[in-house]
């Protein structure tokens, strides 16, 4: 990957309907030498998917979501990965990370009411194997997520005309 | 009643752009690329630590001269940047912005009758500060086939024997030019040659995006006849903060450091501990704005010239340079019909000397989104005068 490979992702990231013509303006490349470093990052893996940051609250349909703490014992030879494994196949599962700390794993879950997300947690992931403790924190409200804050400024007056 | 205002302020010509002002004032949408400024907040780590200290009490004057930390802060900063060394002690000026660096640096070096080369176009207050001093200011062109370059062969045809002194301002506002080493070096003969002496304004030195800036002081027979100046509002987005400095060789600084005591006591303490923070832990905010204005760059320029406003691509600075010489009209027609018809601030070049005129100064430094509406009401502005 280098200079270019990484303004693009940049770009992507923030826009993945930035228009190849526009990318490769402000990369200073061709649009053809975009595509194909677009198409070798997804070869690569190192885009996964073109996503959109959603405001649900805004968007009309409140779900809940919670941050899940789980205290794993390891296994001999796998250590965390079979249990994350099995863990990331529930839908409910937005994310998941294998943390520092005093917990191990870092799960959000999303459902469409505390109700849902209760029973999950207590029907499908307090019982597995391994799982020695598990903490749910609901989350009341979103400031900022993946770099986009939520709650809009009053913009700052300025100047029309400034040297 | 007599008339009590002075006859030097009485010359000082009025803002070339006062009309184009109140024009907009009159207007909800105006999207301005008539603005000298960086759109982005002060980083916040930066705020923090100045909103921390005034909680803490740090309220007072500081030195005449600045705050010992920030001075060595400055003095590593532009070693380990520019190459430039500058004693923190006997050699800064930390200054209320580089406003006022410029107006005592010209006064601390200016005599009546002097001559003061400046190089045009260029930021409004060099040639006012130059008369307020007494001294005779002389333009010196840089022309947009040199990418608007001060060249050496422009500078002599204008030395004379009265001459004492250069002002320059590279990344230039407003062309967005640059000079490499090699340009400065055939400055640096001319300025050996004659005796003068360099007022080098470097406010836009961090931003630079095709190869880095280079610090004409560094040249070693230009440092002891160099001023250098710099500030923090346009790297750090900290224009209202009015943190600048003066670096110079020690009877320089000391000579300008006796003006700045009387006119200024000292620079804003809160500025001066957030400029301080701004260096500490601020450089990877300011290299993200960095990288973000040469997207905008890239951005408009091109759309520019693909209006048919032909435009150099500049290398510093956040400043296009766009002629409007394939329309027929000049520079002050085109910017007045503009914001009158289509909302769009920009600064006519004529305003910023005799070799900005058939220019626009527009600042990219405005969101990419304006930026692509600036350009589609360019367009439909340059077709409705077709």
């Amino acid at each position: 990957m280098d200079e270019k490979d990484r303004i693009l992702l940049h770009l992507l990231e923030e826009n993945c309907r930035t228009p190849v013509s526009e990318l490769a303006v402000l990369a200073e490349v061709s649009e053809e030498d975009v595509r194909d470093r677009i198409s070798r990052l997804e070869a690569a893996g190192a885009i996964r998917r073109y996503s959109v940051v959603v405001d649900w609250e805004r968007a009309g349909d409140g779900k809940v979501t919670a941050v899940i703490e789980l205290k794993v014992s390891p296994e001999r030879d796998f250590g965390y990965d079979r249990i994350a494994e099995r863990l990331t196949r529930f839908p409910q599962v937005r994310s998941l990370r294998l943390m520092t700390g005093i917990y191990d794993l870092q799960l959000l879950v999303a459902g469409p009411s505390m109700h849902e997300i209760a029973r999950f947690v207590s029907e499908q992931i307090a019982p597995m194997d391994r799982i020695r403790e598990t903490a749910t924190h609901i989350i009341m409200k979103t400031y900022k997520e993946n770099g986009t804050t939520f709650a809009e400024r009053e913009e700052v007056e300025r100047l029309p005309y400034s040297f | 009643m007599r008339d009590f205002v002075s006859e030097r302020a009485r010359a000082i010509p009025p803002s070339g752009i006062r009309r184009f002002f109140d024009i907009a004032q009159t207007m909800e949408d105006v999207i301005s690329l008539g603005v000298g400024e960086p759109d982005f907040v002060t980083p916040w780590c930066v705020c923090e630590a100045s909103i921390y200290s005034i909680e803490q009490g740090s309220t007072a004057y500081t030195s005449n001269k600045g705050t010992p930390q920030l001075r060595g802060a400055i003095s590593r900063y532009l070693d380990t940047r520019f190459n430039t060394r500058y004693d923190a002690d006997k050699e800064i000026i930390v200054t209320c912005g580089v406003s006022e660096a410029a107006d005592i640096a010209i006064r601390a070096v200016v005599d009546p009758g002097d001559e003061v080369l400046v190089a045009e176009p260029c930021y409004v207050s060099y040639i006012p500060c130059v008369s307020l001093a007494g001294g005779i200011p002389v333009s010196v062109p840089c022309r947009a086939e040199d990418e608007f370059r001060l060249t050496a062969d422009a500078l002599a045809e204008r030395i004379t024997p009265r001459t004492k002194v250069l002002v320059a301002n590279f990344p230039n506002n407003p062309t967005g030019g640059v000079m490499q080493e090699a340009d400065w070096r055939a400055i640096a003969d001319l300025l050996v040659d004659h005796d003068l002496l360099l007022i080098s304004d470097e406010v836009y030195a961090d931003l630079t995006y095709d190869g880095g800036h280079f610090s004409p002081a560094t040249i070693p027979e230009l440092f002891e006849r160099t001023i250098t100046l710099n500030g923090f509002s346009k790297a750090f987005a900290m224009t209202g903060w009015r943190i600048g400095y003066l670096c110079a060789p020690a009877e320089i600084a000391a000579a300008a450091l006796k003006i700045h005591q009387y006119v200024a006591l000292c620079a804003p303490v809160m500025g001066q501990i957030a400029a301080y923070e701004a260096l500490r832990i601020g450089e990877a905010e300011k290299d993200a704005m960095v990288r973000e204005y040469r997207l905008r760059r890239n951005l408009f320029v091109d759309g520019l010239n693909k209006l048919g406003l032909s435009c150099h691509v500049p290398k510093g600075a956040f400043y296009a340079f766009p002629s409007v010489e394939s329309t027929g009209m000049t520079d002050t027609e085109f910017a007045e019909a503009l914001l009158r018809e289509q909302h769009v601030a920009v600064v006519p070049g004529s305003v910023l000397g005799p070799s900005g005129v058939g220019h626009l100064r527009c600042a990219y430094a405005v969101s990419r989104d304006d930026l692509k509406e600036a350009l589609s009401r360019m367009g439909t502005f340059l077709e409705s005068i077709k």
